[in-house]
């Protein structure tokens, strides 16, 4: 199909080649999960199991809570150890509720599990609500609910579904391997999920990279006219979703908006996969393909893990370490997350553990900028990254702000291309997260000051009330003592002037 | 295992096999064939001269680094001091004393870039502050230029006679030669014609092969346009520049010469003659003081060309790129504030993509 330009991106060396021959494998069950009631964006899970309760494969261990959550299941069955604090997969290292399963060993699934015959003879909302049901969340590394993009149908007037198998991070092969073993339960997810969305056409996007997986695709879509199979040229971020949007369509999102603005909704092939399973068999989202690699790993693999296995539990899997690696990463080395320790539990949007030894990462000392413009070339989204990095550097991020930061994917390009290795994205991730940190703040004020002007307006209303009682007393008195023939009304007036005392308190 | 990460440094966890030492040192291997050739047509004075520049611009360099205290090792390294020599001395006349070069040097490093703050910083093209600061200071020595003689042949002047022409000392008949645009303009403020200057197109033969008078590394305009492509193949500079400055010198100088043929000399004259491709793929492309956005490079380049034409057929020096790379220096910044690429998902203004058919998309 014809595709059009997208400006910038780069071309890093894809290293797939470490995995991409590894047929997917089952982790074995390692001795304890850590689940964590948080894998998704959005409110936390409530934990809706006890310590010490028996659990089947699949069970729900947390519900959902509000409109944006995800509900956590049991990754296999056995008995919860705890509902606690254990630390989160992510760069921070900070804990987070977790609920610890041991396995039983039997990995029974619940008797509860049951598919649907016929999936399109659902409505949208019933899929959309056993999506939502099975927690299923983008499974690219957004972890974004799916349910609620299912769901923008209401109100957006969408006529594309593209799914992204881009997968244009370097080393990562889970979703090359998923596309080319489960093609057909893939295929289905995505037919499945144009049904709920109501849409006509459908395209699959596959980097040229990966041209296994666009065969199976091709063979499996062929029972549907409406798919087509998009052969995207190999450059990073083509997996962007906006990106990868106007590769397919010509049309930029506007900027601050969705691809639903233009008609578009994007789901990964991972996800369609968790469609799949979810309604066909009733499956929840317990476990997912993530790739193990990097040159600092023995032997790279490509793992079925149910979600809560240790980092650690993958590593021994895969022979551990051949040397000691400089950055242990979670997710694609472009934009991937540094992980903190191998104890971290994999969740549902770890796409990717990677070891990588200092030659694969390549950090120098940054040099002074020389302006070569290599980073404005690189940028997919139109920035001049070195010119928001020197405001930056000089704090004036309402400077950096105005020349564009927050169009910034943060997808790394830039950096990529620096030879003046200046860490662009750390300076954009450093300014972004002050932005922020100003806006709760400038807010915080904006909230105490409203609250202190209407403290004020209410003494003052206090005030007039009591002078207006005053006089009315005052009036009052001296008509009785006009009109001596009277009845005693004062003490009407007391609650009146209680009811301020009170409201001063609250 | 456990790996901690106490203060985690952002991504990307892989990096492109770049640096600004690769970058400067594939900018000195493309100067290397016209450098050679300089070398060659000019013998020892020219290597002399060459020496003197380069030596002197890496130890005012390090002593600028010391003197700033920052580290000497990885700024010495990055060559930029160097490539600043290296593109200075070619751009001096070949039997230029040896002190011309060092004391261009010497402004090139000191003055243009170390007191900006150094690498990265400098508002100017260093080697083109040096050239023109050089060309008022010193006006003889820099407009004298010889005929080439190449290394060994019977007319060059031996070792030891070079010795004496870097030292300056009189002595050596040298042949002195006009370049071709200084000829031409004395001519033409005679009252000649091109037609009568330039008899025949031998001269752009000549200026295409670089056996004529010149500065050292820029009379063979073939070998600076193959360092030229070796650049844009090497993708160290893009199109941009030196097309717009080729294009808008050619532009102008075209629409002139079918305006008056007898006064006004063609497009490929401008363009073989002096420095134009030397500036066009080496200096005006200097990243450090040209624009950073595609649209800016062209206006750069554009102007750098006109501005070349006009100095050269109508202000009071024969070749003009010199100046006109440090009038659009000035402008760069300005270039910059204005220019900018059109933001992923806005139009031009800044102000979000509306599509026609979004108010129908929205239900």
């Amino acid at each position: 199909m014809k595709l059009f330009k997208i400006r910038g991106g780069v071309h890093p060396h894809d290293n797939k080649h470490l995995a991409a021959e590894q047929a997917i494998e089952d982790l074995p069950m390692p001795a304890l999960l850590h689940i964590p009631l948080q894998q998704h964006i959005g409110a936390p899970a409530k934990p809706a199991v006890r310590r010490g309760q028996r659990v089947a494969k699949g069970d729900l261990l947390a519900l959902s809570q509000g409109a944006i959550s995800a509900p956590v299941h049991a990754p296999t069955s056995g008995r919860v150890m705890g509902v606690g604090s254990y630390p989160a997969h992510h760069a921070s290292g900070l804990s987070v509720r977790t609920v610890t399963l041991m396995p039983d060993g039997e990995d029974r699934w619940s008797d509860e599990i049951q598919g649907v015959p016929d999936p399109f003879a659902l409505s949208p909302e019933e899929i959309s609500a056993r999506v939502a049901a099975a927690g299923i969340v983008g499974m690219g590394g957004a972890t974004f609910p799916s349910a609620v993009k299912l769901n923008l149908r209401t109100r957006y007037r969408l006529h594309t579904l593209v799914i992204n198998g881009a997968e244009c991070e370097p080393y990562l092969t889970c979703d090359d391997r998923l596309m080319r073993e489960q093609a057909d339960a893939v295929v289905d997810g995505i037919r499945i999920m144009a049904h709920a969305l109501g849409v006509e056409r459908i395209v699959i996007g596959i980097e040229n990279n990966k041209p296994e997986a666009q065969a199976a695709m091709a063979v499996a879509a062929s029972v549907d006219p409406r798919i087509r199979i998009a052969r995207l040229p190999t450059r990073y971020p083509m997996g962007s979703e906006k990106h990868l949007v106007q590769a397919l369509t010509g049309r930029e999102t506007p900027a601050r908006g969705l691809t639903a603005d233009i008609g578009v909704v994007v789901h990964n092939g991972a996800t369609a996969f968790a469609v799949h399973e979810a309604l066909r068999f009733g499956r929840p989202l317990v476990s997912r393909v993530v790739t193990v690699s990097g040159a600092a790993i023995s032997r790279p693999r490509n793992l079925r893990v149910p979600l809560g296995a240790r980092v650690q539990d993958l590593l021994d899997y895969c022979g551990g370490f051949t040397e000691e690696p400089t950055e242990l990463i979670s997710g694609g080395p472009m934009m991937g997350q540094p992980l903190p320790s191998t104890r971290v539990p994999m969740v549902k949007g770890s796409n990717g553990v990677l070891a990588l030894t200092a030659a694969e990462v390549a950090r120098h000392e940054p040099m002074p900028c020389i302006r070569c413009a290599t980073c404005v070339q690189a940028c997919p989204c139109g920035l001049v990254p070195l010119d928001m990095a020197a405001h930056t550097r000089a704090g004036d991020l309402e400077g950096a702000v105005s020349l564009g930061l927050m169009d910034c994917i943060g997808c790394g390009s830039c950096a990529y291309v620096c030879p003046a290795h200046i860490p662009l994205v750390q300076f954009f991730n450093y300014a972004k997260g002050e932005m922020a940190a100003r806006g709760r703040t400038k807010q915080k004020l904006t909230e105490t000051k409203r609250l202190a002007e209407q403290r004020a307006a209410r003494m003052e209303a206090i005030k007039q009330a009591k002078r207006e009682a005053m006089a009315k007393r005052k009036r009052e008195a001296a008509a009785q003592k006009a009109t001596p023939a009277s009845t005693k009304v004062s003490g009407v007036e007391l609650p009146a002037a209680e009811q301020p005392a009170a409201a001063a308190e609250a | 295992m456990q790996i901690e990460t106490p203060a985690a440094l952002a991504g990307p966890y892989a990096h492109a096999r770049t640096s600004i030492q690769r970058t400067m040192g594939l900018v000195m291997l493309a100067l290397l064939p016209a450098t050679l050739f300089g070398f060659w047509q000019f013998g020892w004075p020219a290597i002399f001269l060459f020496f003197a520049t380069l030596s002197t611009a890496v130890l005012a360099e390090a002593a600028c680094l010391r003197i700033a205290g920052k580290p000497q090792r990885p700024y010495l390294l990055d060559g930029s001091a160097l490539l600043a020599g290296w593109i200075l001395a070619v751009s001096l006349p070949p039997w230029a004393p040896w002190w011309i070069g060092a004391v261009g040097a010497l402004l090139a490093i000191v003055v243009a870039k170390q007191v900006f703050g150094g690498l990265g910083q400098n508002l100017f093209n260093p080697a083109m502050v040096a050239r023109v600061a050089l060309l008022i200071s010193f006006p003889l020595e820099m407009t004298n230029y010889v005929q080439p003689m190449p290394l060994f042949s019977a007319d060059a002047p031996g070792f030891l006679q070079s010795v004496g022409i870097s030292l300056g000392q009189p002595g050596f008949d040298a042949v002195s030669g006009a370049t071709l645009l200084s000829h031409v303009r004395t001519e033409l403020s005679q009252g000649l014609t091109l037609s009568e200057i330039l008899p025949d197109m031998g001269y752009l033969f000549s200026g295409a092969v670089g056996t004529i008078a010149g500065s050292m590394g820029e009379t063979s305009a073939l070998l600076i346009l193959l360092g030229g492509l070796f650049l844009l193949a090497k993708r160290v500079i893009t199109w941009h520049t030196p097309v717009a400055m080729i294009g808008s010198l050619a532009i102008l100088a075209t629409l002139m010469n079918l305006y008056d043929p007898e006064h006004y000399a063609g497009a490929l004259y401008h363009i073989v003659s002096g420095a134009t491709l030397l500036v066009a793929f080496f200096i005006a492309t200097d990243p450090v003081t040209s624009p950073v956005s595609k649209m800016g490079q062209i206006i750069f380049g554009a102007g750098c060309g006109v501005l070349v034409y006009v100095i050269r057929t109508w202000a009071g020096y024969p070749e003009g790129v010199a100046f006109a790379i440090l009038l659009m220096n000035a402008c760069t910044p300005m270039i910059d504030h204005y220019i900018r690429p059109r933001v992923y998902g806005r139009d031009r203004r800044g102000t979000p993509i509306e599509y026609a058919d979004n108010a129908e998309m929205r239900k």
